[in-house]
């Protein structure tokens, strides 16, 4: 017990043992509602986004140290591993961007509504599948492979 | 409807509600400036993912042009300077929301603006680099 809130979260069942109280919501038992889901990847895309922009800056100091340490950072790119997280770089970007502006928009205190929760964080969801895949499709066009 | 008589006490202290920082102490400041950021930062997204597609497949001499003209360079600026303000209040809310001991706490929130500001400065520093060598 590390923390004087633990106390408060212990008790004993019928056969007096130690036991911890149930906390809500309790994940067992939970169905996840879509918003609850929504509200986790804004914050799980927003954590890879950090990570992801090691890769801007790695990409705009190699530009400005000249054409070799733009190849290396260009033949990364372009590996699996490159493709790979430049693909979950893209989702995240589209997804973190929608989904804070539904923030933005709850934050000018529009569509709290109940009825409009749950269609527009599906919108959200499925605008960053169709960006995420218009854009890797426009980017394989521009190369022409 | 309510007698006139009725007396409402408020426990909070005159002095608390004047200063109005609330319950975290520091006011409504992070909170704003948090959403300022993002604000900013749906169209210069949104410009920088169109600018990145319409460079694809090219070499660095012509990134490096592109980068360095002024509104492209000044762009990318507030692009850099606004992403990492930005992920460093995102990131401060991260660990306050789990990481329970204060001293820990505090050393890896100050670790995470430090880190925030140095891959921003290098991020800015190349694009001046990229504008002032450009023709």
């Amino acid at each position: 017990m590390n923390d004087i809130r633990d106390a408060l979260l212990v008790a004993r069942d019928s056969q007096h043992g130690l036991i911890r109280r149930p906390v809500s919501p309790h994940i067992g038992i939970y169905r996840w509602p879509i918003t609850m889901v929504a509200s986790i990847l804004n914050r799980a895309t927003g954590i890879a986004l950090c990570a992801g922009s090691l890769l801007l800056v790695w990409w705009l100091v190699a530009a400005a140290s000249g054409p070799q340490d733009f190849a290396i950072v260009e033949g990364f790119i372009a590996s699996p591993l490159g493709l790979l997280l430049l693909l979950g770089w893209t989702a995240s970007l589209f997804y973190h961007l929608l989904s804070g502006i539904r923030h933005l928009l709850w934050d000018a205190g529009t569509g709290l509504e109940k009825p409009s929760l749950n269609p527009v964080t599906w919108l959200v969801l499925a605008l960053t599948f169709v960006a995420t895949v218009l854009v890797w499709f426009a980017g394989y066009m521009a190369l022409g492979v | 409807m309510a007698k006139q008589s009725e007396k409402i006490t408020v426990m909070r202290s005159q002095l608390g509600r004047v200063r109005g920082t609330g319950a975290a102490h520091a006011g409504a400041h992070h909170w704003k400036a948090e959403r300022v950021t993002a604000v900013a930062l749906v169209p210069l997204t949104v410009w920088f993912v169109i600018a990145v597609l319409s460079h694809l497949g090219t070499d660095q001499p012509a990134i490096a042009a592109w980068a360095g003209r002024p509104w492209n360079a000044a762009l990318l600026l507030a692009l850099i300077v606004l992403t990492f303000h930005h992920m460093q209040l995102g990131l401060q809310v991260v660990w306050e929301d789990y990481i329970h001991v204060i001293k820990r706490r505090n050393a890896v929130i100050l670790a995470t603006k430090g880190a925030c500001l140095l891959l921003g400065l290098a991020a800015g520093i190349a694009v001046l680099k990229l504008a002032a060598v450009a023709h």
